[in-house]
């Protein structure tokens, strides 16, 4: 039987983070992921002799080199890596799409807050409010945390369009309630996407996956592929014993799942009693075309568009497979590189519902992927050029395929609605990091490993360790 | 270890955690917090380098001591100078 002080399981940003910590201060680790390849939530495959990527469509948190503050900053210091070494490309600018009005943003917040006041001439006083409070919220006491920021903002700015506006790119890259949003997250959001940005990696997120999994192996790390944990043994309130699907059992000091909560709670031999837990409802549908041009010589010359073509915006599970009113169109091609990437691409992600997914039989299944991908497309190409005629290659995922590939209930992408923020359990060796923790976003993910890694398993004694969420302030 | 050695070990830790900053530049007596942005986690791992490099030992009420180069070096001079540099 083999012996670590810590097992992690899953191979996504935060389980890697979070084994470079340990790893880096001699720790014996060792990760653990079901499938054949590293990633999780963030991922990519190659299909047809091309390049696909899962997840995010950018990294959020951006910061230009030499800033030191912020998330970024903040985590390259603490996994030891030069900004250089995620080559980060800012976006070229992105947009907000509503009836009748869109706002344009990039990483520049001045930029998004001039296009506010044009539009919202009333509320420039009430946006500026609402900026300095996202700026110094920093509370991460688990009430105010989850305090409606629906009902938050509509204090401060008083148009519904101008709040719904705020809202969708946030929901969208982040927000596992439906309806509402928790103000922690909001603020968090709204300072990794709006007063941050948007950036990629020529290559992909696959370029931050292996820097990730290069550094960890180098400093002694175990990576076990292939592996997924098919139970934990329990005895006397800690984890005894991780036992592999093929039968191996290995032991641990300690375990960090960043399978999400429910997943994790109900690998335990024992489920310790403790309130059940809402799995999350939403989940996505992502069609990602191929094209034969380069997107911005078709009409699509921004890099993310949020939509939303009704009069309220949306965020539930659908009652349709997929809800098309609303969705983000994402041209990876249209971050500032200094060579163009060699194919096309243009990624389009909506609401959709996973029962109705999942009741369908095999022989429907592909017929349904099909045919929502032509009316997601046929619903995006209202807001940007119409790509249609130069598609040469199509992949749709749905919230069964996100199930498969994250484990999470219901296909849920940003998994459980109630965010475990300190990272317990009722299990004093099992902590939780990754999407149920609560840190969202690449960056908030890989965050998320080092701040629970350093919490729990370091033995810091300290409390700053909120990292994504004190992004805009000074620390101490 | 004589102070100006701890000097370098402290610039080795900092040139790891910092790698895009350039140290030449760094005073002795201004605090690094500021000269960085440092944070408490970065202040830390400054501790945890020690302890893994060196097996030195800085009980968390000593942190403060850390504040510039200048009080590092004095403050570990007394638990290193026995030590040799790796």
């Amino acid at each position: 039987m083999s012996m670590y002080d810590t097992i992690i399981i899953g191979a996504g940003m935060s389980g890697l983070a979070a084994g470079i910590r340990l790893a880096y201060y001699d720790k014996r680790v060792c990760i653990l992921e079901r499938h054949t390849t590293i990633g999780g939530l963030n991922s990519f495959y190659r299909i047809g002799g091309r390049n696909y990527d899962v997840g995010l469509h950018a990294v959020t948190n951006f910061t230009p080199k030499g800033t030191r503050k912020g998330p970024l900053a903040r985590l390259l210091r603490q996994l030891r890596f030069n900004w250089d070494d995620f080559s980060l490309v800012p976006q070229i600018g992105s947009t907000i799409t509503f009836p009748g009005l869109s706002l344009r943003f990039n990483n520049n917040f001045e930029f998004f807050r001039s296009e506010v006041n044009q539009h919202f001439p009333a509320e420039k006083d009430n946006f500026q409010k609402l900026a300095e409070t996202v700026a110094d919220y920093d509370d991460l006491n688990e009430q105010m945390a989850s305090c409606s920021a629906r009902g938050m903002v509509a204090e401060i700015i008083r148009d519904p369009l101008l709040v719904d506006m705020l809202f969708c790119p946030l929901m969208f890259y982040g927000n596992a309630r439906e309806n509402d949003m928790d103000f922690a997250q909001f603020s968090i959001m709204f300072r990794s996407i709006f007063m941050e940005g948007f950036a990629r990696p020529w290559a992909g997120v696959r370029l931050i996956l292996k820097n990730l999994v290069r550094k960890f192996k180098q400093l002694g790390g175990e990576l076990r592929l292939r592996a997924g944990v098919e139970r934990m043994d329990v005895s006397a309130g800690r984890v005894t014993r991780v036992v592999l699907d093929d039968g191996t059992e290995l032991e641990g000091d300690s375990v960090l799942s960043s399978a999400g909560w429910v997943e994790t709670m109900r690998m335990c031999d024992e489920p310790a009693e403790v309130a059940p837990r809402e799995a999350g409802q939403l989940s996505f549908v992502e069609s990602v075309s191929v094209l034969d041009a380069q997107p911005r010589d078709l009409g699509c010359d921004r890099t993310i568009v949020f939509f939303n073509d009704s009069d309220k915006f949306r965020w539930k599970k659908p009652e349709e497979m997929v809800d098309v009113h609303s969705g983000v169109i994402c041209c990876p091609n249209n971050f500032d590189y200094p060579e163009p990437l060699d194919q096309g691409m243009v990624r389009i992600t909506a609401l959709a519902n996973y029962d109705r997914w999942r009741s369908q039989l095999p022989s429907e299944y592909q017929e349904a992927k099909n045919s929502w991908y032509a009316r997601m497309v046929e619903s995006a190409v209202r807001f940007v050029g119409d790509f249609r005629p130069s598609v040469i290659a199509s992949d749709t995922f749905t919230p069964m395929t996100i199930q498969r590939f994250t484990g999470h209930e219901n296909g849920a992408v940003y998994g459980a609605p109630k965010k475990c923020w300190n990272g317990t359990t009722p299990l004093k060796n099992l902590f939780i990091c990754g999407t149920d923790q609560g840190f969202v976003g690449i960056i908030g993910a890989m965050f998320s490993g080092i701040a629970m890694a350093n919490r729990h398993l370091l033995k810091f004694a300290q409390s700053d360790d909120s990292g994504q969420s004190r992004a805009a302030r000074k620390t101490d | 270890m004589t102070p100006a050695e701890i000097k370098e070990v402290i610039l080795d830790i900092l040139e790891g955690i910092a790698p895009d900053e350039d140290l030449g530049a760094l005073k002795d007596d201004v605090p690094l917090r500021e000269q960085l942005e440092l944070d408490s986690m970065d202040f830390l791992d400054i501790v945890m380098e020690l302890r893994k490099r060196y097996r030195v030992q800085i009980p968390e009420d000593d942190y403060i001591e850390l504040a510039t180069m200048q009080s590092t070096v004095k403050y570990l001079t007394p638990m290193m100078k026995d030590l040799q540099k790796t």
